[in-house]
């Protein structure tokens, strides 16, 4: 048996069962990573003995029969911006190069306490800072079904290990559409679940009023099994939602008939790459002809949303970046002369360039005289894309767009223009804005082999709805049984 | 010319919670460094805060008891700035939308009351402490204090004397006390306060340029630390030089301030709102409640002490001004119930015994002891002047006032015929005194009752010796 190529749903049957060993599992998906993530530098850190040791507990449990649930057993990655104890958390920068916390992330812990397998931690953009993975102190990842290209970012090293079966899933993390663009670029689903779905607790902020953690799997229910884990309010972060969860499992219906299918003119507009366009549009028609009702609804403010994104996002970057000051913990420069000497050499040297370029970014939009015209100015543009979203959930339940404008891109293609890397999250940005649950899953791929993904997003707290019209879609097409050639 | 001065105090108040303010280390004083510290308030990666419920409930007590309008909804911001005792580099603070506004306190200026207006009091968190080794060039971080929860109390500027400073200052110092929501210790920086000083000629309408003192924390050091800045600006002023805006340190060395920075140093502390808190939202209901749960506060209860124990004005502010003391006050006055007589001793005795206030809820004399004390001089077993000395025993050995009369034997003569027998002793052997005395010089009386005293050892009751020898004199 083909082990690393299981989904979560299959091999948990086969857990459950005792027809195949945890152990043996962890195993076989460790050799393909110590075989193929050479090339594909998916993962910074791999735990080899610490996932050994989980997968044999996991073992002795389940013959015992202690059976935690569909997680128990499963091998999966995490992006390593998730804070896990005593495991080297860097968050992709020289600056936590060595940093080892004392504590877990709540995500950690609700994976651990299920009985998942932490096979190691997955590459990313430097503070989830980038669209492509190129900007990770480690090195960038490849895409498994291009070395050439990129596999998206920031979560590109979980995008990327869930491709390439290194593991089972991973859990990402999407500011402006970083878990949902990768997927796109990977060929996987990526979940974002609502703002304050999933605790943001020990999840190394970027900007804490956008940043929300979510799968990254190879099916839409692997995505709603993953969820029911790791979703729930936490005592330990205040803007976590007390809403009730619901089991996303039993939204998986394949029924859609009547559900309202908004698709928003402004999605598709000059600029889109014709092949992802005419894929989205045959999608469409596909919901169509399962009984979806599809109409086109407006979402005017949509021009403004990455504007406004790249003046709230660095500024709240800005000031949650500024305890990397090598007083604490991390790396420092030492010999400086002065304690000024000593924070700008520390910076300088443990900052790469793009977080750099939104730490000044951020500063400035903050700075006495500015406030009012930009961050004050971005949060009134951000409450009229809000408004777009809920005039439109009036009228529709889901909204159906591209994930990406454009597929994966080649290696340093865009490095040296911010300006035209910042446009690949175009359609992702608004979903983030307005704290809206999004995924991404395949729908196709281009003439040259590259995977293209569609987006659907859905009313605040609503996931059930878009893992639901995801999971018809995905149950009539083939996209997802196609594997990269690595 | 003349010139006057306009005062602004900002006051910061340490809250006393147990634990921080967003997470749960504990708040004591006095730890090993970092021995109070965890990844919160250490701002590690990924943490978060979450604000400790007590925090606002003492900030609303405060509030409430400054006459200030608490808001239903105020937010917290952050300040940002970079220094190595500020571990996320910024310090959560609320800006924008304060808990509350529009407050005020009542003061004493020049034997009459004086309002003065409270602009805000906000919640945020302490920064931790540096340490400096300068012998082996180096510096320390202490991050116990990292988290412990602040009000900040920001007064208009309406203080318009050095006096008034002080006052305004241990009114504020008195009221959070009786709330018993800070402990009002200024030597360990419990309570300290940053004050905005400018002087402009007398009659002018616009204020003069300000500058700011930082962290004054005694009452001595407001008193100094103005006074000095006062003159340096007159100064200044008279030589036809300017005040320049600026932020400066007290050396309470030499009683100067000196410049910290200037204005063009000033930081931008690109404040905006907290995105990891939501707004704190708090209904009227809630606020009228504490309204209601308010203790009765220094100005209330010296009205009561006036009217209730008729003792003068003068002398229930001195009582009151101190909860502890007031407390030590009306405990007396269960055993021995003359408020007056318990008023002077507790001016002129007991309070020159104790350094600070607060010491006397561990005082050697216990308001039932002292009581005791009260009623052997009432009763006449001992005189009040013996009653002092058998005070001072009491504060040094802790003993009770019977216990030390006894043992010492002190206890006043008030036996008439023994008295009688002394006065006739003293006045046979003093027979030219006595006959000076009935020839009209009655200034003589005082030295036949020193000599009874003398030959009693103190003890004979100088009421009593008063009226024997007059008697006795008379009889010769």
């Amino acid at each position: 048996m083909d082990l690393p190529y299981l989904t979560i749903s299959e091999a948990s049957e086969l857990l459950r069962k005792k027809e195949i060993s945890p152990v043996d599992l962890t195993k076989a998906l460790l050799d393909r990573i110590e075989e193929i993530d050479g090339e594909l530098n998916s993962f910074i850190t791999v735990l080899r003995d610490h996932s050994l040791k989980s997968a044999e507990e996991a073992e002795k449990q389940i013959i015992s029969g202690t059976y935690k649930g569909p997680l128990h057993g499963i091998p999966m990655g995490i992006k390593d911006i998730f804070v896990m104890r005593n495991v080297k958390t860097t968050c992709g920068s020289k600056i936590l190069e060595n940093f080892i916390p004392p504590y877990d992330s709540t995500v950690v812990r609700k994976l651990t306490d299920s009985g998942a397998t932490i096979v190691g931690k997955n590459n990313m953009d430097e503070f989830a800072m980038g669209s492509s993975t190129e900007n990770s102190y480690f090195g960038p990842t490849r895409n498994p079904w291009d070395l050439e290209r990129v596999p998206g970012g920031s979560s590109g090293g979980s995008a990327t290990a869930v491709a390439a079966s290194l593991c089972l899933a991973s859990v990402g993390t999407d500011t402006g559409g970083s878990i949902r663009q990768p997927a796109s670029f990977c060929g996987v689903v990526g979940l974002k679940p609502t703002y304050g779905r999933v605790s943001r607790f020990g999840m190394i902020a970027f900007a804490s009023s956008l940043d929300q953690g979510g799968p990254i799997t190879k099916t839409v229910e692997d995505a709603a099994t993953m969820l029911n884990v790791i979703a729930g309010n936490d005592p330990r972060d205040s803007t976590s939602v007390d809403e009730p969860v619901p089991n996303y499992m039993k939204c998986l219906t394949d029924e859609i008939k009547g559900v309202r299918i908004g698709v928003p003119k402004e999605y598709f507009v000059k600029g889109i790459d014709s092949e992802i366009e005419k894929a989205v549009k045959t999608a469409i028609a596909l919901i169509n002809d399962l009984g979806g009702v599809v109409e086109e609804i407006s979402l005017p403010h949509t021009e403004y949303a990455v504007s406004t994104y790249y003046i709230i996002a660095p500024s709240e970057a800005s000031s949650n970046l500024a305890r990397y000051d090598g007083v604490k913990y991390g790396f420092r420069v030492h010999g400086a002369k002065s304690l000024m000497d000593m924070y700008f050499n520390t910076r300088a040297e443990g900052f790469g360039d793009e977080v750099k370029r939104r730490i000044m970014l951020g500063t400035y939009a903050l700075s006495a005289g500015y406030y009012d015209a930009y961050y004050l100015k971005a949060q009134r543009v951000r409450t009229l894309i809000k408004k777009d979203f809920e005039d439109a959930f009036e009228k529709v339940d889901v909204i159906m767009t591209p994930t990406s404008p454009e597929p994966p891109f080649k290696i340093g293609e865009k490095s040296d223009d911010p300006l035209k890397m910042y446009l690949s999250d175009i359609f992702t940005i608004p979903c983030n804005l307005g704290g809206l649950p999004g995924i991404s899953i395949p729908c196709g791929f281009s003439s040259s082999g590259l995977p293209i993904g569609v987006q659907f997003l859905g009313k605040p707290f609503d996931e059930g709805s878009i893992l639901r019209v995801a999971h018809a879609y995905e149950q009539h097409t083939n996209w997802r049984k196609k594997r990269p050639p690595i | 010319m003349e010139y006057e001065p306009t005062i602004g105090l900002e006051v910061h108040a340490q809250l006393l919670t147990h634990s921080k303010i967003f997470c749960s280390c504990s708040t004591r004083f006095g730890a090993k460094p970092n021995s109070q510290v965890c990844p919160i308030c250490l701002g590690m990666p990924g943490v978060l805060p979450v604000l400790n419920e007590k925090v606002l409930e003492y900030a609303v007590r405060a509030a409430a008891a400054a006459n200030c309008k608490v808001s239903n909804r105020s937010r917290f911001a952050r300040k940002n700035y970079f220094y190595p005792d500020l571990p996320k580099g910024y310090q959560i603070s609320q800006y924008e939308e304060p808990l509350s506004t529009k407050g005020w306190l009542e003061i004493e200026s020049n034997g009459s009351k004086k309002r003065i207006g409270i602009t805000r009091i906000h919640i945020e968190e302490d920064a931790g402490k540096l340490i400096h080794e300068n012998s082996k060039n180096l510096s320390y971080v202490d991050l116990n204090r990292a988290g412990v929860p602040l009000i900040e109390i920001v007064s208009e500027p309406e203080i318009s004397t050095l006096d008034e400073a002080v006052s305004y200052m241990k009114k504020l110092r008195s009221i959070l006390m009786y709330l018993g929501v800070c402990d009002g210790n200024m030597e360990e920086g419990s309570l300290r306060c940053d004050a905005n000083i400018s002087v402009r000629p007398k009659g002018d309408d616009e204020l003069g340029t300000k500058s700011e003192i930082k962290n004054i924390n005694s009452f001595k050091f407001i008193y100094k630390a103005l006074e000095y800045e006062i003159k340096r600006h007159i100064m200044l002023l008279e030589n036809g030089e300017k005040v320049i805006q600026e932020t400066r340190l007290f050396d309470s060395n030499r009683n100067v301030t000196f410049s910290m920075r200037s204005k063009e140093e000033a930081q931008d502390y690109r404040y905006f709102p907290d995105p990891d808190l939501l707004p704190v939202l708090v209904e009227d209901e809630w606020i009228e409640m504490i309204e209601k749960s308010l203790p009765e506060l220094p100005d209330e209860r010296r009205d009561r002490f006036v009217k209730g124990y008729e003792i003068p004005a003068y002398d229930a502010g001195v009582l009151t001004a101190s909860k502890e003391i007031a407390d030590y006050f009306e405990d007396s006055l269960k055993y021995f119930n003359k408020p007056k007589v318990v008023s002077n001793w507790i001016m002129n005795e007991v309070l020159r015994e104790i350094k600070s206030d607060e010491e006397i809820t561990s005082f050697k004399v216990s308001p039932q002891n002292l009581s005791e004390l009260l009623n052997l001089v009432e009763d006449g077993t001992i005189s009040g002047k013996i009653a002092k000395d058998v005070f001072s025993e009491m504060v040094l050995s802790g003993k009770r006032a019977n216990e030390i009369v006894s043992e010492k034997g002190i206890k006043q003569i008030s036996d008439h015929s023994e008295i009688e027998e002394i006065v006739r002793e003293v006045i046979e052997r003093n027979p030219n005194e006595a006959s000076r005395y009935m020839a009209g010089e009655q200034k003589l009386l005082g030295f036949f009752i020193g000599q009874v005293m003398k030959a009693s050892k103190g003890k004979a009751n100088p009421k009593l010796v008063n009226e024997t020898l007059k008697k006795k004199l008379l009889e010769r």
